[in-house]
């Protein structure tokens, strides 16, 4: 047991206990129904769309096509006709370029994808992203230009209310392990850790039973928000640091959450490509549950799912209440990023009258990457950018744990995922120019 | 499909902690009831008067200052009733209801508004207004009455006493050394039964505070154990070497403003650096400017003086004690 630890974080109430015992159902979707698969699901170019309209396409066909080395392919998770490639809504981009399928056939074979490819291959055509949020293309993660001798499967979940990861570890602990198993061998890692907060004592229980057969340890860690973010995982569970701007394979790590590694064993046993994900549907929903989603389902057909909503919906977020990102229409298509649909009544939402700050501090104990919002905050206020990259602006992984415990109410991160771009920008420049 | 205006769309993260400025700065106040409860008890009538008058006027003035530039005139952050009462506790029980507006519009307007109010003050506004009626009225500034509990039932009659520091720091300075044996009444100062402004007279009741006030992690040890912890520092070697020229060490500390300064002026948040480290030096400096202020200076009470140096290093503090960023290598 090591309760090692980051420094900072916060112990907001975690709220699990909502949905932590309610087994993960399949979200069925009927003739006629409609879903919107995004083009860009992850982290780097868009796929490029292979499909038109009028095209029939079939479950796990594919769709969009990677574009470039950081890129990922995008699957049909049904089969029926293309009504059109239009904008859905999304809460990152505002619109993103989708293809809408009218469902014909509530067929549940799935195309497979070519076996007779590499590793490598099959996670790159399976279009397989981080599920833990970050969505980055797994194909590049799995091929370090460097020897990897650790790999942490993150099963903290420390997001409150979400217990998507939770689910999949307690009712599929084999297919997960041997997804693992695979990793391991490709990549031929000796060390293997499975990281699990210790709120979740069934699911490390059920993890410990399996560490002789696998050969991996079971880290419980302390639970504190963001024990699962990449960095403050490295650190706790191994105890290494990885520097500034680096990646973690920098020092020899790397980490993928537990969907992440059941797909790759579904792309791997199965050859089936990535077109659902669970998801947790909770806060003010008649029936909060998780939630087996075919990608491109719209957000109401969850809700529906969870016999509709309790009172009438102020805040609607797209995954957990830390990180997660506010939708404007239930029309919005699940993606491979959401975790969750946590649905908020005027009343669950806090107090955000803001007042000056009182240089309480709270936000410099709290962040978890040794960052001083304050300062930061002034600079981004009068555009100082130059001088946030001085005081690390870059370094900040958006948590929102200061913004969290503001007593002030000031909307910190959020000055700083602005400044962050910017100073991307500006960083993108200088490279250009030189 | 449910799609409706009305859905509120925000940056993350969507719940917070439950602990707001205004509930911080109630805290401070509720810390202070047991100083205050002690001042009442023995000055009676005087405190209650200058309580009163200068809660009245220090939210008049930040009313009128808000309604001024238009913003909303909000007090509930309830920052002005804990500089009016920090305020009233650096005032002698006998001040006049003048000296007790010109520190309120001091402290209210000059030491915060002007700066941009909740925050903004680079100087504790309290103490920017005890310093200048300090300068400004110092005859009105050092008179002390002794103190009488209010079981005694004299309410109206006032014998004029003189503050220990004040009286060592005369004899010194008028005879070289100090003459009075025991001139501090150690059990006095502990309980507040000596004269001396409003809030300083009880050191018990301000521990008492300041303990309250670490217990609900407004303010960490940092501050005031290297503010005590420096000024001994310079106190116990002085006395130890020259014990005729100062007072004892454990009256240095329960006599005069240092608790009160310790735990609730030098901890204030908005005017004192951001990180541990910061605050420790912070504290430090506190404490070097008091002793040297006490032991070689013009006035008796250096506390005042001392934080608000300091107030003013803060920024620089702040700027150049920067913590490790996460994997940074330096």
């Amino acid at each position: 047991m090591t309760l090692f630890s980051f420094s900072g974080g916060v112990h907001p109430n975690d709220n699990k206990q909502i949905t932590k015992d309610k087994i993960i159902e399949d979200l069925k979707l009927y003739r006629d129904d409609i879903v919107s698969i995004p083009f860009s699901q992850h982290l780097g170019a868009p796929s490029s769309a292979i499909v038109k309209k009028k095209d029939k396409v079939q479950t796990g066909q594919l769709i969009g096509s990677a574009e470039g080395m950081i890129s990922a392919n995008v699957h049909s998770s049904v089969t029926g006709v293309v009504e059109g490639i239009t904008y859905a809504p999304n809460p990152i981009l505002g619109r993103i370029l989708s293809v809408n399928i009218k469902i014909t056939d509530e067929d549940t074979d799935c195309i497979k994808i070519n076996s007779s490819d590499s590793f490598i291959d099959m996670v790159k055509n399976a279009g397989i992203v981080g599920l833990g949020g970050a969505t980055f293309p797994s194909h590049v993660k799995l091929s370090p230009p460097k020897k990897i001798d650790t790999f942490i499967v993150n099963g903290v979940e420390c997001e409150p209310y979400l217990t998507c990861d939770y689910r999949l570890m307690v009712e599929k602990t084999e297919d997960i392990l041997k997804g693992m198993d695979l990793i391991r061998k490709e990549l031929k890692i000796n060390n293997v850790i499975v990281a699990i907060e210790k709120n979740k004592p069934e699911a490390i229980n059920i993890f410990k039973k399996y560490e002789k057969e696998y050969a991996f340890k079971v880290v419980p860690l302390k639970v504190v928000y963001p024990q699962g973010g990449e960095k403050q995982l490295i650190k706790s569970a191994i105890k290494k640091i990885v520097p500034e701007g680096k990646l973690p394979l920098e020092i020899g790590v790397i980490v993928h959450n537990v969907g992440t590694v059941l797909s790759i064993y579904d792309a791997f046993y199965n050859q089936k490509p990535l077109i659902e994900r669970v998801v947790t549907v909770t806060g003010s929903v008649k029936e909060p549950k998780n939630l087996n989603v075919k990608i491109g389902t719209p957000v109401f057909k969850l809700i529906e799912a969870c016999g509709g909503f309790v009172g009438k919906p102020r805040k609607i977020i797209m995954g957990g209440p830390m990180m997660g990102l506010t939708i404007t229409s239930t029309n919005t298509p699940v993606t491979k990023s959401t975790s969750g649909i946590l649905v908020f009544r005027e009343e669950n939402l806090p107090n955000m009258t803001s007042l000056n700050c009182i240089r309480c501090g709270k936000c410099v104990r709290t962040c978890p990457m040794g960052l001083v919002p304050p300062i930061m905050e002034q600079f981004s206020i009068n555009e100082m950018y130059e001088k946030l990259t001085d005081w690390h602006v870059l370094n900040c992984i958006e948590c929102g744990c200061c913004s969290y415990v503001c007593p002030s109410r000031r909307p910190l991160v959020a000055y700083f995922k602005t400044a962050k771009r910017e100073v991307l920008t500006i960083v993108k420049q200088r490279a250009k120019n030189v | 499909m449910f799609e409706d205006k009305r859905l509120l769309v925000t940056y993350s993260p969507h719940i917070r902690e439950n602990r707001l400025t205004s509930k911080i700065m109630l805290s401070v106040v509720y810390a202070l009831i047991p100083a205050i409860a002690v001042s009442i008890y023995y000055f009676g009538l005087h405190a209650l008067r200058i309580y009163f008058l200068t809660i009245i006027f220090t939210l008049l003035f930040e009313a009128l200052f808000l309604k001024i530039r238009s913003k909303s005139v909000s007090l509930n952050d309830n920052s002005a009733l804990v500089t009016s009462l920090l305020l009233a506790m650096n005032l002698p029980p006998t001040s006049p209801w003048w000296l007790i507006m010109i520190g309120s519009f001091v402290a209210i307007i000059i030491g915060k508004q002007l700066f941009g109010g909740l925050g903004q003050n680079p100087f504790n506004p309290a103490l920017v207004a005890r310093v200048l009626l300090l300068i400004a009225w110092p005859a009105r500034m050092n008179e002390w009455i002794m103190p009488q509990p209010i079981i005694s039932g004299s309410f109206f009659d006032a014998v004029s006493t003189s503050t220990p520091l004040g009286e060592a720091k005369t004899e010194i300075i008028t005879h070289g050394h100090i003459i009075t044996n025991n001139l501090v009444d150690l059990t006095g100062s502990f309980l507040g039964d000596i004269g001396g402004s409003l809030g300083e007279v009880s050191a018990l009741a301000l521990i008492l505070g300041g303990l309250f006030l670490l217990y609900r992690g407004i303010i960490s040890w940092h501050i005031p154990a290297t503010y005590i912890i420096s000024f001994l520092s310079i106190i116990i070697p002085y006395w130890f070497f020259f014990p005729e020229k100062t007072i004892d060490p454990t009256s240095h500390l329960f006599a005069g403003g240092l608790m009160l300064g310790v735990f609730f002026m030098a901890t204030d948040m908005v005017t004192t650096p951001i990180t541990r480290i910061g605050q420790i030096i912070f504290g430090i400096g506190c404490g070097l400017i008091t002793a040297v202020i006490r032991l070689f200076g013009g006035y008796p009470e250096g506390v005042s003086f001392a934080i608000l140096i300091m107030n003013a290093f803060v920024p620089l503090i702040d700027y150049y004690i920067r913590p490790k960023s996460f994997g940074e290598s330096r």
